[in-house]
């Protein structure tokens, strides 16, 4: 067992499966000479070469088209854009023809891609660089949009999107990089995309996120554990397909549920796991469910206000606390 | 190369010095030396030629008859007054060779090699149609064939051409890639940024732009700044060439120089083949926009009619002979239009065959009423 950190768990995994399949090959911004803009690529382009590890202009809708007609031929492109605000300016070539193509040729080719893309608020870069829009590509059938929120996941997770033969978008999080966690030694395993994970077993709420929040849950959930509030965690994963019935039957066990989410609330990530609920488990809730998500305002620089819009572990435990007061349980 | 203008890379094209110039000025009709091309021609060649323009002619009109007849959804465009580009376009791929092409594609997908019988069916969404009925007009697309799609998104298909070019230059394949695109196509940032990494990384592959001097209602010269389509690529250092597309030897031979040369040099091309359509941009469209002259015009320079009176002078289309032709492209359209009309509609039950490639958990397969949780 080794801990590393989730850039880590990234990186390893890149390159064993470029080692492992010759169809495997990167592309995009500043992957090669520069290593990457968070580095997740670094030694790529010594170990594997300018053929295998392409440096792309700065064309993301050019690139990212360009691996779905690699994909369509039968490569396995792994692409970077190198934040998700810039996914946006690729956004017809991920909509319209990643997604599309497989369905709308009859089932005839498939294209067998993966979008690595970081994202989150929290760095002070002001409203365009800090963005959470994971939601406008978990709309699309045809994509799959996993976010994996620790460096096993991390791991796992890229290994299934690379081996997948559908168009993966991977959401990395900036604020995630540096965590660490467990990744046992020669872990080869694949997750399977379209499952959340009950991260904690508890028994007063069910407490859900993904990516950075699940993470954040997690810590939550330890410190109640402390004042004797036992807090399930179910990690969503994947955002497309979405397990709602793990997070439902998570909720017909404990009663309550809060959701936590990096995106803005309205028609947010939350907004579904919330409908999901009250269809999937409306009998047996004690309390509404409730969100805890970004203000919704184009994210500052100037760091307090930065702080003060993101959901963080605090603004959690205040909505796990109010909703267990509503139901009568006793809290800390 | 005759009646071809070129613009070599790196900016040694002429400079047409900022005058912009009509239509008329730009194409270069029938060229003169033709009679004696088609002279030198294997007369079974010119007669298949005949054949094929022909076939997507009735083709094209069945389809129109079929649409406003309610047989065939969606939007319509059609390849008439295109024909000699089209199988221009087509006689200079490689049975390897990969295409792409824009939403106007049935003429394409049928001489890329896919049978009228299946395009049809596509146009008339049923089980037999080249996609099972889930593209429509503007989506062929067939793996065998290596027709890999038309796109309905002005401009989508070129990223996707030129990353399937990278695949073939990545694998160290001979085959070439074909990107065909409309003339109002060279506006959209897809069309530089595809070019720009098509030179950057020696691709090979020919965009070939049909230039029928509309985008819908819009003039070229009212929408391009460089109207002048084959010099666009100067910025990328990428050499262009222009064709009369209603001559389909010429549009043949063009196509072949650069084709072969995208696959000898690993380098891209681009062809221009001015062209015409004779009717709207789609069948719903009256074209009011364009005057009784352009009309005029344009029915004047028929490419199908005019490639019949050459083949007629120079004594290859007998008067037996072309009512032979005539017949059997009757015959094979009349019979895709059968085939179609008895091929079943696709089972609601496949609704949800097509969403992914590899299986996942917890796909969601509700029909619109359905509740989200099963009780
Ligand atoms: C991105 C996008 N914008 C607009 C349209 C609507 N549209 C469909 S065809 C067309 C004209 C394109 O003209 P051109 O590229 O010259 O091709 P042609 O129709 O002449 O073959 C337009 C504007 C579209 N399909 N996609």
């Amino acid at each position: 067992m080794s801990v590393i950190t989730y850039r880590q768990a990234l990186r390893d995994t890149l390159r064993d499966e470029m080692a492992r399949d010759e169809n495997v090959m990167l592309l995009g911004e500043e992957i090669g000479l520069f290593e990457g803009s968070y580095k997740i690529t670094e030694g790529m382009l010594k170990e594997f070469g300018e053929r295998r590890v392409r440096d792309t202009p700065i064309s993301e809708e050019g690139f990212v088209g360009a691996a779905v007609g690699a994909a369509m031929l039968g490569l396995r492109p792994v692409v970077e854009v190198m934040t998700i605000n810039f996914s946006m300016i690729a956004i017809d070539q991920i909509i319209n023809h990643a997604a599309k193509v497989y369905g709308m040729f009859g089932g005839q080719t498939s294209v067998p891609m993966v979008i690595r893309t970081p994202g989150g608020g929290g760095q002070q870069l002001g409203a365009t660089h800090s963005q959470n829009i994971e939601l406008f590509y978990a709309f699309v059938p045809g994509l799959k949009v996993i976010a994996p929120s620790s460096p096993a996941d991390a791991a796992a997770m890229l290994r299934a999107a690379v081996r997948d033969d559908d168009p993966v978008l991977l959401l990395e999080n900036l604020g995630l990089y540096n965590s660490k966690g467990e990744v046992p030694d020669g872990d080869e395993s694949v997750a399977e995309i379209g499952r959340a994970a009950v991260t904690r077993e508890g028994s007063d709420i069910t407490l859900i996120g993904y990516s950075r929040m699940a993470s954040a849950s997690l810590q939550v959930a330890e410190q109640l554990a402390e004042q004797d509030i036992s807090v399930e965690v179910v990690d969503l994963r994947s955002l497309r397909p979405l397990d709602r019935q793990t997070v439902v039957d998570s909720v017909r066990k404990t009663g309550c549920a809060v959701m936590a989410e990096d995106d803005w609330l309205t028609y947010g990530i939350g907004a579904e796991i919330a409908a999901s609920i009250q269809e999937g488990a409306f009998d047996y809730l004690d309390a509404p469910v409730r969100r805890v998500a970004m203000a919704e305002v184009p994210l500052p620089y100037a760091k307090p206000l930065e702080t003060a819009a993101l959901p963080s572990a605090e603004s959690i435990t205040t909505a796990v606390k109010e909703t267990l007061s509503a139901v009568g349980k006793r809290v800390g | 190369m005759a009646d071809t203008a070129k613009a070599k890379g790196g900016g040694s094209a002429k400079s047409t010095g900022g005058r912009r110039r009509s239509r008329k000025d730009t194409t270069q009709g029938a060229p003169s030396g033709t009679t004696s091309a088609v002279a030198d021609e294997k007369p079974d060649a010119l007669l298949d030629y005949y054949r094929r323009m022909l076939l997507v002619r009735r083709f094209e009109e069945r389809t129109g008859q079929a649409y406003t007849q309610a047989r065939i959804g969606g939007y319509c465009h059609l390849n008439l007054g295109e024909e000699a580009t089209v199988v221009g376009l087509m006689e200079s791929l490689q049975e390897r060779d990969y295409l792409y092409t824009n939403y106007r594609d049935h003429g394409y997908a049928i001489h890329k090699g896919m049978s009228p019988r299946r395009v049809m069916a596509e146009l008339y969404g049923r089980t037999d149609g080249v996609a099972k009925g889930w593209g429509g007009s503007m989506h062929m697309y067939d793996t065998e064939t290596r027709m890999l799609g038309g796109y309905g998104i002005v401009g989508g298909q070129m990223p996707m051409a030129t990353g399937a070019a990278l695949a073939v230059s990545y694998r160290g394949g001979d085959e070439i890639v074909m990107c065909q695109l409309g003339d109002g196509t060279t506006n959209i940032g897809a069309w530089h940024e595809s070019l720009n990494l098509a030179s950057l990384w020696n691709l090979p592959i020919v965009y070939a732009i049909v230039n029928n001097f509309t985008g819908m209602g819009t003039a070229v010269d009212k929408s391009s700044a460089e109207p002048d389509l084959y010099k666009r690529g100067s910025a990328f250092r990428i050499e262009g060439v222009r064709v009369d597309g209603r001559d389909v030897l010429a549009v043949r031979d063009a196509a072949t120089e650069l084709v072969e040369k995208a696959r000898s040099e690993q380098r891209p091309y681009i062809l221009e083949c001015t062209s015409y359509r004779l009717k709207g941009h789609s069948v719903v469209d009256p074209a009011k926009y364009r005057t009784e002259e352009q009309t005029a015009e344009a029915r004047s320079n028929d490419p199908v009619a005019a490639f019949e009176d050459q083949l007629e002078k120079a004594g290859v289309l007998t008067e037996d002979k072309k009512k032979e032709i005539a017949d059997s492209v009757k015959d094979e359209v009349a019979d895709a239009a059968d085939f179609a009309e008895n091929s079943p509609s696709p089972d609601v039950s496949t609704l949800f065959d097509y969403t992914y490639a590899t299986p996942v958990a917890n796909e969601s397969r509700r029909m619109p009423a359905d509740p989200v949780f099963a009780e």
